[in-house]
């Protein structure tokens, strides 16, 4: 068997391609691979400037452990909704889909509805982009995280119509693990902001 | 990179690795929603503060290989899907490590 041959052996939904992968999962791959580096560069800025603030408010003054938890919860199940909305519409199960498609939405929303929230309070409490160092590096972070959730949102509502409307066949499975690919990755920024910025202050 | 009809390679859509099932799935949900809870009360056991990085470094590196293994199904796919994802992330994470060192954090 050749390589190119054994490579498209390996591959699900898989057409003809000098790998043998499909091109829309691999380039879909190179793109979460530079966003990578995107959230990589903005976690790196906050990390460099932590602690160099003259003026407060600082990290341990403001950040509300408690609800950062469960917005963090929210988000991992919604990637368990995430999954499950592609199994339903792996088998053709259309009722399954539209749930799990919609469940995935909804926690997205309160995922961003939550985010809103703290951004409000901390901007009630005295921090704002220009307030400090940490103002600045914790929005601009978490900000941009929030931006790529609403996205996401956006994504699984256009695909929950597509369903609602009878047009997410077993056959588009792809449309759906790629936006699957996206949301899993947003939860997994989320799984090293929460980490480094709330945990660890 | 000439994509052809799919129709033409019936054995294209057959999957060598099945991806997991809803149980495999809720498994997966109840270890990730498990270490979050740990992570979360080590931060305020105050005996834990002199271990609290390399011990929430770890956890959060368990939950991020979790979905990327199980839910993003890289431990189902091909490798090469792999090596596009984890390469740019070993680069940022050096980067991570090299702005640190640069600034004076270590």
């Amino acid at each position: 068997m050749s390589v190119a041959a054994a490579v498209h052996a390996h591959a699900p939904e898989a057409h003809r391609t000098s790998t043998g992968l499909n091109s829309r999962k691999m380039l879909f791959w190179a793109f979460l691979g530079s966003e990578c580096m995107f959230f990589g560069a903005l976690i790196a800025t906050y990390l460099v400037y932590r602690g160099r603030d003259q003026v407060g408010p600082h990290p341990h003054e403001i950040l509300n452990i408690p609800f950062t938890s469960v917005s963090a919860f929210v988000l991992l199940m919604s990637s368990l909704t995430m999954v499950l909305a592609l199994a339903a519409v792996q088998r053709g199960d259309r009722r399954g889909s539209r749930i799990w498609l919609a469940a995935t939405a909804l926690l997205g929303m309160v995922f961003v509805g939550g985010q809103c929230y703290e951004f409000a309070h901390f901007a009630h409490q005295g921090l704002k982009l220009q307030t400090n160092l940490f103002g600045s590096t914790f929005f601009v972070l978490t900000g941009f995280h929030g931006t790529h959730v609403t996205v996401g949102v956006i994504w699984l509502w256009s695909l929950f119509a597509m369903a609602a409307r009878g047009k997410l066949p077993q056959s588009r499975a792809l449309d759906v693990e790629i936006a699957g690919l996206y949301w899993h990755f947003v939860d997994v920024v989320w799984i090293a902001i929460f980490t480094l910025v709330y945990l660890i202050q | 990179m000439a994509n052809t009809h799919a129709d033409e390679h019936p054995g294209a859509h057959a999957p060598e690795h099945a991806h997991p099932g809803a149980r495999e799935y809720l498994a997966i949900a109840t270890i990730l929603t498990v270490i979050t809870a740990v992570e979360v009360a080590v931060f305020y056991i105050p005996a834990m503060k002199s271990g609290l990085v390399p011990v929430l470094l770890t956890l959060s590196a368990l939950k991020f290989a979790l979905v990327a293994m199980f839910y993003m199904h890289l431990k189902f796919d091909h490798r090469l899907f792999s090596w596009l994802f984890v390469t740019p992330m070993i680069v940022a994470a050096l980067v991570i490590i090299a702005l640190l060192k640069l600034f004076g954090h270590w």
